[in-house]
């Protein structure tokens, strides 16, 4: 396999389909005295969905803000699809993230839109071609997709925090992005909306076939979504594998954690 | 070294009897950490202004986003502008009569109307006005979006938050501020007439031949114009303020608390300086 070096010396048509489609590599981030990420490295592949697990404030939500390019590491670096995002102007960054789809902890839908503007937001920005009527059905189809049609002319205020993460990940899906991230999404709801948007991740991974990171401290729902996961603790990545690898390991975090879940 | 051992530092400096560190090294602590602070807004203000900058120049333009803040900024703030412009003339026009008639000059109120209004107090009341109004709302939705991380999902959908939401602000506060200003002037003249015409007769053709009598262009389009530099400050600070809030429901009231105490006090400040330079540039 190439490193991560090579294929950014690569152009981006050439890069190989197997390669990480997200790299990071011995991040650090610290926020005054707080070291929040420690040396974390991961990769992730197209199709394959990626779990980070740990205990609030271990730095699941700041690595997912790096990798988006929201913010920056001190040092380590975060490569997507070969190209490291270092130095990188808004712009650039936003080229980027035009192949991105984030959903934020607490939806972060826009206040003063309603459902449907929220969704149409990015097409509106980024699918100029699209007539008016065009992207009307495009987000007809996606709040269709995540089981919120009949709520489009609701304002976010309106309706729950479950059925306001549903509209983030339409939104999210938008631009029919490669890479999904998503902080959070069962976190705050009750149990059965937490399974609604477990498997609706998971119809969603089987359809799109993204490259997704699930930033949970929900062991259930990262048993349901991932592929493989990774326990965070103090910043550093205590192990990574499969579930029943986790299960097996006698690491005494990883014993605490999961008699906890 | 600690926050002690540098009390202790300064003290020594300072002299024997502060070795402790008593108040004059708290005090110059307390100064020092003011001056940083101070410098470390500027400089952030000066990396902010280029972002912007750069977002503006640079394509896709948002036309939507800034007609709909010209319509916001403006057409929203007339009301209040005028009303501001209207009471401002009618007690300039009652307070100027007293003291001109008192200096037998009664026959120049129009003209001192007419040159206080349109010179300074116009200009300066606009710009105080919308500082308030706009100054605060700017400070309070931009803070309330940082807050909520909708500025985050608006840069996650590779949409530039400069561009749409700082930028279209800022442009709109230029574009509004001598159109309102014209609109208090106006307002402010015609109250002002009133005032004065119903104490002595006096037409509205007489008051405004007498008011502009011997006054030319040059006097009058400065003094208006100087409030775009107004409009520009009034966006940028209540933009910054707003974009860099951290904090919850607390941030968000200091967002827009120190919007509208720092625009005020940077328009007046520019003041200062353009009504120097006009008078310079235009004798």
């Amino acid at each position: 396999m190439p490193t991560i070096e090579q294929i950014a010396m690569k152009p981006e048509a050439a890069v190989d389909s197997a390669a990480p489609v997200i790299a990071v590599r011995n991040v650090h981030k610290s926020f005054g005295s707080q070291t929040v990420l420690n040396g974390v490295s991961l990769n992730v592949s197209r199709g394959e969905t990626l779990a980070v697990l740990g205990r609030s404030g271990t730095g699941k939500s700041v690595l997912l803000r790096l990798i988006i390019g929201l913010d920056m590491p001190d040092s380590g670096s975060v490569w997507i699809h070969g190209r490291d995002l270092a130095g990188m102007s808004l712009d650039k960054l936003g080229e980027i993230r035009l192949k991105m789809g984030f959903l934020f902890q607490h939806a972060a839908l826009y206040d003063s839109l309603t459902v449907e503007q929220n969704v149409a937001f990015p097409l509106q920005h980024h699918r100029k071609t699209m007539s008016a009527s065009e992207q009307s059905d495009r987000v007809r189809q996606l709040l269709a997709e995540v089981g919120m049609d009949g709520h489009f002319d609701k304002m976010p205020s309106d309706i729950s925090g479950g059925m306001q993460k549903r509209v983030g990940l339409a939104r999210a899906l938008a631009l029919e992005p490669d890479i999904l991230l998503l902080d959070e999404p069962t976190a705050g709801l009750d149990p059965i909306s937490s399974a609604e948007i477990g498997d609706l991740v998971l119809k969603l991974q089987s359809e799109h076939h993204m490259a997704s990171i699930v930033v949970t401290h929900d062991i259930h729902s990262a048993k349901t979504i991932a592929d493989r996961l990774i326990l965070l603790n103090q910043g550093k990545v205590v192990i990574e594998g499969s579930f029943k690898e986790l299960q097996y390991s006698d690491d005494a975090f990883v014993m605490e954690f999961l008699k906890h879940s | 070294m600690s926050e002690r051992e540098l009390g202790l530092a300064v003290g020594d400096v300072a002299g024997p009897s502060k070795a402790e560190g008593g108040p004059s090294s708290s005090t110059l602590r307390a100064s020092k950490g003011l001056i940083t602070e101070f410098l470390e807004w500027f400089g952030e203000l000066a990396i902010f202004s280029w972002r912007v900058v750069r977002a503006a120049v640079t394509p896709p333009y948002e036309f939507h986003e800034l007609f709909r803040q010209l319509d916001e900024i403006g057409s929203r703030s007339l009301p209040l502008v005028a009303l501001a412009g209207a009471a401002i003339g009618v007690v300039l026009s009652l307070e100027s009569r007293q003291s001109l008639t008192r200096f037998g000059a009664k026959s120049l109120l129009p003209a001192a109307l007419v040159f206080s209004v349109v010179h300074e107090i116009g200009p300066i009341i606009t710009a105080l006005v919308v500082s308030g109004r706009v100054g605060a709302g700017i400070g309070a939705e931009l803070a309330s979006m940082k807050v909520t991380e909708q500025i985050d999902a608006i840069e996650a959908s590779a949409v530039n938050p400069y561009r749409l939401l700082a930028a279209t602000r800022i442009l709109a506060c230029t574009l509004m501020l001598p159109l309102l200003t014209l609109a208090a002037d106006l307002c402010g003249l015609l109250m002002g007439w009133v005032a004065l015409a119903l104490v002595e007769p006096l037409s509205f053709h007489q008051f405004i031949n007498s008011g502009f009598n011997g006054s030319g262009f040059s006097d009058f389009l400065p003094p208006t114009f100087k409030t775009a530099a107004f409009g520009l400050i009034i966006g940028l600070i209540s933009c910054f303020q707003g974009m860099r809030t951290r904090g919850g429901a607390a941030g968000v009231g200091r967002a827009a608390t120190s919007s509208v105490v720092l625009s005020s006090l940077f328009v007046i400040l520019a003041d200062v300086v353009l009504v120097k330079l006009i008078i310079i540039f235009f004798p």
